[in-house]
């Protein structure tokens, strides 16, 4: 919903100019998404940790990593999946012809499941501190930005009609990376933020 | 079965636990006892694993706790000053979730966890319209449907009026004579049958 503001925004205060919104458009997708991803990052631990249900996930004697990457997994479901999904309604307001929105689609997709498992262990880390809110963006932006540069960069490749293979590799070994990295780094970062 | 050595936390810069020592063992009830601040919710969360303490050390079962900690966490129930519920589910669905993540739990069993603990009546209702010991209740079942050996509880008491009072000392005897093991910090202590309680007072130095 935020993101498809932000992103019909620009129509409006840029310029109606459909061929300048075009080159404008990777950027303010995948700016949009990081904000609204952002948005959304800081319920992933907060709600369970203040009403003590995380302590009890991490008392279960189950692995607490496979619980929290299941939890990243359903965070990205409900909020990085439909964000995926609207995009296409935000892109042709901003004038990415109607071919190029399934490869769109794609880099979205998976773009923000690499931005769901850095958040993680971002939201993690932040768990502990008052006002986690600030320090967690301040975290997960830089951290975003091999996403974002890739994730843009496949989306302009596909509104220029160009193949978009090279960067989405890159966005699926960043993804792979995560899956296999993030899980066991947010479950430590929670471990420290329980205290 | 439950040994601590030498405990030593600080909390910032202050030395909360200065080298505890207790064993509990199967049938033995630990109350720890002591002023506000003198520790008892420290040491609970220390034995959980939830802090980390600077020295010491703790075994279960003649195995250190650091390195068996998923085992040890599974033969565990703590309950804290918060019951641990998520305030839109009712307290039947807070049980099965809770439980659920441990093993497989039947509709049966939180049934008949929830009459123990005189749930029963609204274990229907969203847990955040419940009173205050209301909820403690559903938190009890929870802490029975665990089928832990070791039950932390912390001030397992608080909200619980007078037959909720007891009802906690009954629970507390029943788990003992299952050859569990309950290491409880109170202020005020519990009925309980002479012979099955150790008492350790913090913050006496």
């Amino acid at each position: 919903m935020f993101f498809m503001i932000v992103a019909t925004l620009f129509p409006l205060t840029l310029t109606p100019e459909l061929s300048r919104l075009r080159d404008a458009a990777p950027g303010v997708l995948w700016i949009g998404a990081l904000l609204s991803s952002l948005l959304a990052l800081e319920f992933l631990f907060r709600d369970d940790a203040v009403d003590g249900t995380l302590e009890q996930f991490a008392l279960s004697g189950q692995s607490l990593t496979w619980m929290l990457f299941a939890k990243t997994c359903t965070h990205w479901l409900l909020t990085g999946l439909p964000l995926a999904l609207s995009a296409p309604l935000a892109a042709l307001a901003l004038g990415v012809p109607v071919a190029a929105l399934g490869s769109m689609i794609a880099a979205l997709a998976l773009g923000s499941f690499a931005l769901s498992l850095v958040g993680a262990i971002c939201a993690g880390l932040t768990l502990g501190a008052r006002r986690g809110g600030v320090l967690l963006s301040l975290l997960t932006l830089p951290l975003s930005v091999p996403i974002l540069v890739f994730g843009s960069d496949a989306t302009r490749h596909a509104i220029a009609g160009t193949e978009i293979a090279g960067p989405m590799y890159m966005l699926g070994a960043i993804a792979v990376l995560g899956v296999t990295l993030a899980p066991l780094a947010a479950a430590a970062a929670v471990r420290i933020g329980l205290e | 079965m439950l040994n601590v050595q030498g405990l030593h936390l600080w909390r910032g810069d202050r030395h909360v636990l200065q080298g505890v020592s207790f064993e509990a063992t199967p049938g033995r009830c630990v109350l720890l006892t002591g002023k506000n601040g003198a520790g008892k919710t420290t040491l609970l969360r220390a034995i959980a694993g939830l802090l980390e303490p600077e020295e010491g050390r703790m075994t279960w079962r003649g195995a250190s706790v650091r390195d068996t900690r998923d085992e040890f966490h599974s033969e565990l129930a703590y309950l804290g000053h918060e019951p641990p519920l998520k305030g839109d589910l009712t307290g039947r669905e807070n049980l099965h979730f809770a439980t659920g993540i441990r093993r497989v739990v039947s509709a049966a069993e939180i049934d008949a966890a929830l009459a123990r603990t005189g749930g029963t009546a609204f274990a229907d209702r969203a847990t955040r319209l419940l009173s205050a010991g209301q909820r403690r209740r559903i938190a009890l079942a929870g802490v029975l449907l665990a089928n832990a050996a070791l039950w932390l509880l912390d001030e397992p008491t608080t909200n619980l009026d007078a037959e909720g009072q007891q009802l906690v000392a009954d629970l507390v005897a029943e788990q003992l004579s299952r050859g569990g093991l309950v290491v409880a910090a109170v202020h005020h202590s519990l009925p309980l049958v002479a012979g099955t309680l150790t008492e350790l007072t913090l913050g006496v130095a």
